[in-house]
């Protein structure tokens, strides 16, 4: 396995993260979510090195890798979108969402553009479903969609990305 | 419409708080004994406004007194049932609230640490909650010598990253701790052996949110709010095809047709109510007319045969197919089962498979029956409740819409195709 080092900005923060538990390894998930901030997902050698870090077993890193669904262990698009497919967005069409949004990216769920801006998935009730139907766009919520809205958020993101270039 | 005591207005600043009364009751909490704070909370009848309904000042007061560990209070904000939403708003409108509310319980059980479990999707809300507690600390409303006693507390935030169990007390527990969130066996109890071993309270948002006011008011004042042992007031999260989806904070006991018409502004584009799951996903479902004569409160929603839960509202209008709702459902609570026990692990793959054939094509005469066999060895047959969240629905849109689940099995398909 490749060795992964931590960046400055990760370095820092690391003491203050421990310091708010008892016990070095509740830092575990607080950390891993930096290295995913960082490096947009969660590479399997950081978490041989995290284990290190924190003085608890690889297993117990990759344990908690594998269960928690935020974690991406694989690099995906610049804006991951998450459909929301619970009852209340369910009711509320976001059924017809997921499908206008593979037909306009081309893409199934769990898939990510050509030229790596987006990536589909559907996620369980996102917790705001007097708004549905809704989708997240990385830390953002984006509620009470319709095609039309959501049409114009995608040619939105499309012409941010390509600005950032 | 009664009084707001947790959504009167929003809050936005630190001094916008202060002006509106913030602090003045953990100020009074800090001179008070914490047995006496205890007391008032037991006095309120203050029940868990996550979903059990548990007496929050019982739960306070199962902390042993002469525990020579470390206490925590530890606030739940891994709002993820289905329908609910509640929380998210209270957060957003008033956060000093939640933030007053722990330290008081703080200050109740003699802890001098908060956690503040979130999950990780509200990225935003735990971000503005850092913002308050940092505030909060350099304003000395958190920290050590609170208001010139010798109780200090201190407040994290800590975010989920996605698990819908770690709503369940012992599984949020674990997950502070760096693993899975795979709930405990109980007990102990977390009151006893909660986080880090140690003496801990685990309480919802809106628990917490309404402590101040307790302690501000007296808990006979409000106890005298709501009906009979459902005391207080408490947020509806109401979600479906209504006029006026939303958060509303209404006195329990309210009928619910009342606050279908009144607050959630009826039934949206002329549509008729079907069905109404009251309490979030996992309680069971209403028809139409058990929900239009029933009361939002613990008791009145038990006696008709389901549960206040959360205060997530879902309401179903006509034209929706039951099969394709439950399988939702089914595949919500497979996705999200830890996996730790059989009947839940299994039970849920099973439910989904057996609805599967309902929806696509292949449903065998007696698979309602398979699926009932299917929930009933689900039911109270493992470490958490996470089995019988799925259970219940299942059970009662069987009972209450069988007729649909044959007609199903005897076309083979769903013809309805409603919400596709």
């Amino acid at each position: 396995m490749k060795k992964f080092k931590f960046s400055e900005e990760f370095n820092r923060k690391v003491a203050p993260t421990v310091a708010r538990y008892p016990r070095a390894e509740a830092a575990l998930i607080p950390l891993m979510q930096e290295v995913q901030r960082e490096l947009g997902h969660f590479p399997d050698e950081a978490a041989q090195a995290l284990a290190g870090l924190l003085g608890v077993s690889y297993a117990r890193v990759k344990g908690v890798l594998t269960f928690y669904t935020m974690f991406r262990r694989e690099p995906g698009g610049k804006y991951l979108l998450q459909v929301c497919r619970n009852l209340s967005c369910h009711l509320a069409g976001s059924v017809k969402l997921l499908e206008y949004l593979k037909g306009r990216l081309g893409i199934e769920e769990g898939g990510t553009t050509h030229d790596g801006v987006f990536t589909l998935i559907t996620a369980e009730c996102l917790g705001a479903c007097g708004t549905a139907p809704v989708m997240m766009v990385n830390d953002d919520y984006h509620e009470s969609l319709t095609v039309e809205k959501l049409d114009k958020l995608i040619s939105d993101l499309r012409a941010a990305a390509k600005a950032h270039k | 419409m009664g009084e707001q005591i947790l959504l009167k207005h929003k809050v936005v600043s630190l001094d916008g708080y202060k002006a509106s009364g913030g602090w003045t009751a953990l100020e009074k909490a800090t001179r008070m004994e914490p047995a006496a704070i205890i007391d008032e909370v037991k006095k309120s009848g203050l029940r868990g406004r996550g979903g059990a309904g548990f007496p929050a000042g019982l739960k306070w007061s199962f902390i042993p007194k002469d525990s020579p560990k470390e206490r925590y209070v530890v606030c739940n904000a891994d709002e993820g049932e289905p329908g609910t939403f509640k929380d998210r708003e209270l957060i957003r409108m008033n956060p000093y609230l939640l933030i007053e509310g722990m330290a008081i319980a703080g200050r109740a059980i003699g802890a001098r640490t908060g956690y503040i479990y979130i999950r990780g999707e509200f990225a935003r809300e735990a971000a503005l909650l850092e913002k308050c507690i940092g505030e909060a600390k350099v304003s000395g409303f958190l920290g050590d010598k609170l208001f010139g006693s010798a109780f200090g507390f201190d407040l994290h935030v800590h975010k989920g990253a996605g698990a819908y169990i770690c709503g369940e007390e012992t599984a949020l527990l674990e997950s502070i701790e760096g693993r899975r969130g795979q709930p405990r066996l109980k007990p102990p109890y977390p009151a006893v052996e909660g986080l880090f071993a140690c003496p801990t309270v685990i309480n919802n948002v809106e628990t917490l949110a309404a402590v101040p006011a307790i302690i501000e008011r007296g808990g006979a004042w409000y106890a005298g709010i709501g009906a009979g042992k459902s005391t207080g007031t408490k947020l509806f999260s109401i979600s479906g095809p209504v006029k006026k989806p939303g958060v509303y904070e209404a006195d329990l006991g309210i009928p619910f047709k009342t606050f279908l018409e009144d607050y959630a502004g009826g039934m949206a584009d002329g549509k008729k109510l079907k069905a109404v799951i009251p309490g979030g996903s996992s309680t069971p479902v209403l028809t139409a007319e058990e929900a239009l004569n029933a009361k939002l409160d613990y008791e009145s929603l038990a006696a008709a045969g389901s549960m206040l839960g959360s205060g997530g509202i879902i309401v179903i209008a006509e034209g929706t197919c039951m099969v394709d709702a439950l399988l939702v459902l089914a595949k919500f609570y497979h996705h999200e089962s830890c996996g730790q026990c059989t009947p839940c692990r299994e039970g849920a793959g099973w439910t989904e498979t057996v609805l599967r054939r309902f929806e696509e094509g292949g449903a065998k005469p007696g698979d309602a029956d398979l699926l009932l066999s299917i929930a009933n060895n689900m039911m109270g047959r493992t470490i958490c409740p996470l089995a019988d969240a799925l259970a219940m629905p299942v059970i009662s849109f069987i009972a209450k819409f069988r007729d649909e689940f044959d007609a199903h099995a005897a076309g083979n398909t769903c013809r309805m195709g409603a919400s596709r």
